[in-house]
């Protein structure tokens, strides 16, 4: 069963695999110059949805600001008081495949007793490290972490189960006011960016399509060409013209033994 | 902002923003001074940068102010520095060279955009060398590899054979880039990150593992069909015997070399000898096959009647001395590589100017052709006796220089027997060359027959001016850097210890 598991949960590497080869196998197999083209087309995408596969954080959106997220953050801004100001950085600090940042401030500390503002939440834009689940430290385990329970969490937005919310922040909110655990989820849902994928593997396989169209719009160019200069576009009919073209016969490694062999029969021909 | 300070980027946009105006110029011959004028350009900010890089030590380029390891950026230790100044300097000799022989060769109509692909690839390859980002180093090696399927096809006007030549490169070099994209897809996924120096960083504080393994030996595989490396070299032949001769003689002194310098740079400078798995591949992979090319090939070019697929398969054999060097894992051999890199660059592009003239003058490319060079045209076939002397290796060329470093890196290496090989194979050379130079010297030219006269039925004359010219600098740049052998060693020297080093 384990291997049943293993396979499954890798299954877009299985299709990566099995596209691979067989746009390999097309590459060489098939004699005629245009199917050698698509193979190698086959090829070339199977490496581009390996490409974006590893892109691809669970539950992420792609990497943009939706109007959505904006409406919500402007909800907040409207009943947030001034410390907020500067909470509401566009996460534009997308680090591609690496670690952290993109620190959000959402407030400044001590104000957990007098207002509602719980505490200093340090919401990261997702360590994107390409499939990395363990990133994710949901909001749930450090409710759970301080006892306190974590009502609506689940509510509205999915992604709030993957707010990959830092665990030491959150206990230095609950420091600050513990038994206002149920305000610190709801307002985490209000504070919460969504969890983006990966976009430097999608932005690399973009340029990669423009290179594998530019290869193949070269390859059936070559193949017109070719189809003009020899009237074909098979490979053993094309070997069969060059050899007629260079030795006169079809296959030179005939030629030897036809050639002895023509020394015999020759002189039976001419008589 | 001044000028010196964006050097680094001159030699990309210099050609990158020029090439698409061949397009719109009309004519043949204004396409050919504007191209030269613009390698000349270029050549002049590659020695630039080898002068900051041999004075001021690595430079360090952030393209669009994008500090790395985010943005891409370009990077100029001696090792790259070295490969651009020879791209770039054969691309401004051959380009000048270039123009008799293309309007023999190829549709005039075509003469803008074969300047045009010419600075494309030109582009492609030395972008390949000076980019310190990984993926960079893709894009720029299909955009040399896309002009140069288009170059090579050029050739189809004269013997369509051009056209089959560049399709199958077409397939293997798609296949070659693209398991370096795969290869580069593992990499990443393992460290996180695509800058070359940065993933060096992290594999050293991370360790490697098993997609490491897999992602290097994806890349080595994209590499060396790219490089020609046997026995993944048989979309070469073809390809430089039926490409135009000026074709011919930039991508066999340029393209394969460069990615040679690829396969060096990850070697050492983003995965690093220093892990288990990439010195055995060196040693039981590398070096076999390196070994393997230089006999195979090298006893292949001996039967070759054609002179441009005998040069052709000498490549091969010779892309084997430097994946020798490379393979012995030590800084001394990596040093003989880098000399090698840049020595086979110059008696390449030498040979194969000298078979252009030929083939301008008498139109074809075979042996026949050579019969009693001397006679008729001294010029040419003084060059091709002196680059041939120093593909063998002969003394006082740059050849020797060559073989001296790599046997003293297998002594040094306790590799007696690899020496022995080297000198083996060398022997090889001096049949397949001396075959040729007694052709040149000692048999008469044809008194009759299709060979008699030239192409356009006149008695046979020297070849033109301007394609002596540049042949002979290649020469004599044989026999300069073959007498001040501390220029090239030295520098090769210091960036094989920089790559070894690393970081």
């Amino acid at each position: 069963m384990d291997i049943l598991q293993f396979v499954i949960e890798r299954f877009n590497y299985w299709i990566f695999t099995v596209l691979m080869m067989v746009g390999l196998y097309t590459v060489i197999a098939r004699g005629n110059l245009v199917k050698k083209i698509i193979g190698l087309n086959i090829f070339q995408t199977s490496v581009f949805i390996y490409y974006i596969s590893i892109g691809k954080v669970s539950g992420g959106t792609a990497p943009i600001f939706t109007t959505e997220h904006q409406k919500e953050l402007k909800k907040h801004e409207h009943h947030g008081d001034a410390h907020h100001g500067d909470g509401h950085q566009v996460p534009t600090h997308q680090d591609g495949g690496h670690q952290d940042t993109a620190h959000q401030d959402g407030s400044h500390q001590g104000d957990a007793h007098d207002s509602a503002d719980p505490m200093t939440m340090d919401l990261h834009a997702g360590d994107l490290h390409a499939g990395d689940a363990n990133t994710s430290a949901t909001l749930t385990r450090a409710g759970e972490h301080h006892g306190v329970s974590t009502p609506d969490l689940h509510d509205g937005d999915a992604n709030a189960l993957h707010a990959p919310a830092n665990d030491a922040l959150v206990s230095q909110g609950g420091d600050h006011g513990g038994d206002h655990g149920g305000e610190i989820a709801t307002k985490a849902t209000e504070f919460i960016e969504p969890l983006y994928s990966n976009p430097l593997p999608h932005v690399l396989i973009l340029t990669a399509i423009v290179v594998g169209v530019a290869t193949t719009a070269v390859g059936l160019a070559l193949a017109v060409r070719i189809r003009e200069a020899y009237g074909t576009i098979e490979e053993d009919e094309l070997e069969t013209a060059d050899n007629v073209a260079e030795f006169g016969v079809a296959d030179p490694r005939q030629q030897q033994d036809g050639g002895q062999g023509a020394g015999r029969l020759n002189p039976g021909g001419a008589q | 902002m001044s000028l010196i300070e964006q050097l680094p980027v001159l030699p990309i946009i210099i050609p990158l923003v020029a090439a698409p105006f061949c397009l719109i110029i009309p004519n043949g011959r204004i396409a050919y001074f504007y191209a030269i004028a613009i390698s000349a350009l270029t050549f002049l900010s590659c020695i630039g940068l080898l002068h900051g890089v041999a004075a001021g030590g690595t430079i360090s380029y952030y393209l669009g102010d994008w500090a790395p390891p985010l943005g891409i950026e370009y990077r100029i230790d001696l090792a790259n520095a070295l490969v651009l100044t020879l791209i770039s300097g054969v691309a401004a000799l051959v380009i000048p060279a270039s123009y008799p022989s293309i309007a023999a060769e190829a549709n005039p109509k075509q003469i803008p955009l074969f300047y045009g692909a010419m600075l494309i690839c030109m582009l492609g390859l030395l972008g390949v060398t000076i980019t310190g980002d990984a993926f960079n180093v893709f894009v720029f090696l299909e955009i040399s590899s896309l002009a140069t399927y288009a170059l090579v096809a050029l050739g189809g006007r004269a013997d369509r054979r051009a056209l089959t030549a560049s399709f199958n490169y077409l397939v293997m070099g798609t296949l070659g880039a693209t398991f370096f994209v795969i290869g580069l897809g593992l990499l990443y996924q393992a460290t996180g990150t695509l800058n070359m120096a940065d993933i060096r960083v992290q594999l050293l504080e991370n360790g490697t593992n098993r997609m490491v393994e897999a992602g290097y030996a994806f890349i080595i595989i994209g590499m060396g069909l790219k490089a020609a490396m046997f026995p993944m070299h048989l979309w070469l032949p073809n390809a430089y015997t039926y490409a135009p001769s000026a074709v011919s003689a930039f991508i066999a002194a340029a393209s394969t070399k460069v990615a040679v310098y690829v396969l060096i740079r990850f070697t050492f400078s983003v995965v690093g000898a220093d892990f288990d798995f990439v010195s055995a591949m060196l040693s039981y992979v590398l070096m076999p096959l390196a070994l393997a090319g230089m006999f195979f090939a090298s006893l292949v070019a001996v039967f070759q009647t054609d002179v441009k697929r005998m040069l052709a398969y000498s490549s091969v054999g010779q892309i084997g001395y430097m994946l020798l060097g490379i393979s012995l894992g030590t800084e001394a051999g990596l040093q003989a590589s880098i000399i090698h890199i840049f020595n086979h660059g110059l008696m390449k592009a030498a040979l194969f100017l000298s078979v252009a003239c030929v083939m301008l003058r008498l139109g074809v490319h075979t042996v026949d052709g050579f019969n009693g060079l001397a006679k008729r045209m001294p010029f040419t076939a003084a060059a091709f006796i002196f680059a041939g002397l120093s593909l063998v290796g002969v003394p006082l060329t740059v050849g020797f220089v060559s073989k001296w470093y790599l046997l003293q890196a297998a002594f040094e290496a306790d590799r007696a027997w690899i020496a022995f090989l080297i000198v083996a194979s060398s022997l090889i050379a001096v049949v397949y060359v001396g075959r040729i130079i007694e052709l040149i010297l000692l048999r008469e030219p044809p008194e009759d027959g299709p060979l008699f006269r030239d192409v356009d039925g006149n008695p046979v004359r020297e070849a033109p001016m301007v394609m002596l010219v540049p042949m002979w600098i290649l020469v004599l740049a044989n026999v300069y850097f073959g007498l001040r052998t501390d220029v090239t060693a030295d520098l090769a020297g210091r960036a094989a210890a920089s790559l070894i080093g690393g970081q």
